[in-house]
């Protein structure tokens, strides 16, 4: 299943949710937004454990994180 | 089926917002919005925006807002919690704008007990107008009008906001956090729950000072300003409560 989402337009690039993600699997790349910067994008969405690091240290808001319900 | 697991909060709209990458003015717009939505207090609340790179604020949170003049958000804000008393009323103010200009209206507002909850970034630098020379630089940090670094005997030493409120009987709470690390923000958040409950319940005024960065004028990336906050920052400026008067059993 997907578990973040990027509101794209609002990335800065800045770099803090790379910083902050424990399992190591989210980098800028090379796609640019309307403003001109980088934006962040994750590589690997099934190591991704919801721990929603990244969208805590995000500045802007960008990240939306989702998380499997338990049955 | 799956679970949200965070969502911008609905007190914060979907205008990009100004600031610089990396700065951390977003990640505290963001944790105030989240705890006036926790307490249930997002139809009821009035901002007070500052003069200074937060001098947008008024754009990007749904609730009524204020622009002060420079420094005198307090004194707006006392004015909008007499008229309102049963709002949640919160002013959000820089160094610069807090520490200098409006020194007086912070003091006076603190001293009176306003029921009210200020927001307080400290940076160490004025942003905004290019990174200045601001009364909580640190000695020795080199800024546009300290090219040198700040010199206690030319310059004067950084003032200390939390430790200077806290020696007045007004305030009912008064603490540092910072916003370096997941675990910092999540502490901040902390803060500011207790400090808007403050309000809430009427026990006067509270201010959270938040250690803060600008990428842009210190010259660093954004993850090295982090990294200078929790190294060099937060010794000059420890964290921690430093007056709580208690909620009402």
């Amino acid at each position: 299943m997907k578990k973040l989402y990027f509101d794209e337009k609002l990335c800065k690039g800045c770099g803090l949710c790379v910083a902050a993600c424990p399992k190591k699997i989210l980098a800028i790349g090379s796609r640019v937004n309307a403003m001109g910067y980088a934006v962040a994008e994750c590589i690997d969405e099934n190591a991704c454990i919801s721990c929603a690091f990244c969208a805590t240290m995000c500045p802007d808001c960008v990240i939306e994180v989702h998380k499997e319900a338990k049955a | 089926m799956d679970k949200v697991v965070f969502r911008k909060p609905a007190l914060l709209n979907d205008t990009p917002m100004h600031y610089c990458p990396g700065c951390t003015h977003g990640i505290v717009h963001r944790l105030i919005a989240e705890v006036l939505e926790e307490l249930g207090e997002h139809d009821n609340v009035i901002g007070i925006a500052p003069v200074g790179c937060a001098v947008f604020a008024y754009n990007y949170f749904t609730c009524d807002m204020f622009e002060a003049a420079h420094g005198r958000a307090p004194s707006v804000a006392t004015g909008v919690k007499r008229a309102n008393p049963d709002s949640t009323v919160f002013v959000y103010q820089g160094d610069g704008d807090l520490a200098s200009i409006g020194m007086a209206e912070i003091v006076h507002a603190a001293t009176r007990g306003e029921n009210m909850t200020v927001i307080f970034i400290n940076n160490g630098i004025y942003g905004m107008t290019g990174g200045q020379m601001a009364p909580t630089t640190l000695p020795g940090q080199k800024t546009t009008t300290s090219p040198h670094g700040r010199s206690a005997l030319e310059h004067g030493n950084p003032i200390k906001v939390c430790e200077l409120l806290s020696t007045l009987t007004g305030p009912a709470y008064i603490a540092r956090t910072s916003v370096h690390d997941v675990k910092a923000v999540k502490n901040t958040k902390e803060a500011f729950k207790r400090g808007f409950t403050m309000q809430k319940q009427k026990r006067g005024f509270s201010l959270i000072e938040i250690l803060s960065t600008c990428p842009t004028n210190f010259h660093l990336s954004p993850l090295a300003s982090l990294e200078y906050v929790r190294d060099v920052a937060m010794k000059a400026y420890p964290l921690g409560v430093y007056k709580d008067i208690g909620l009402p059993v």
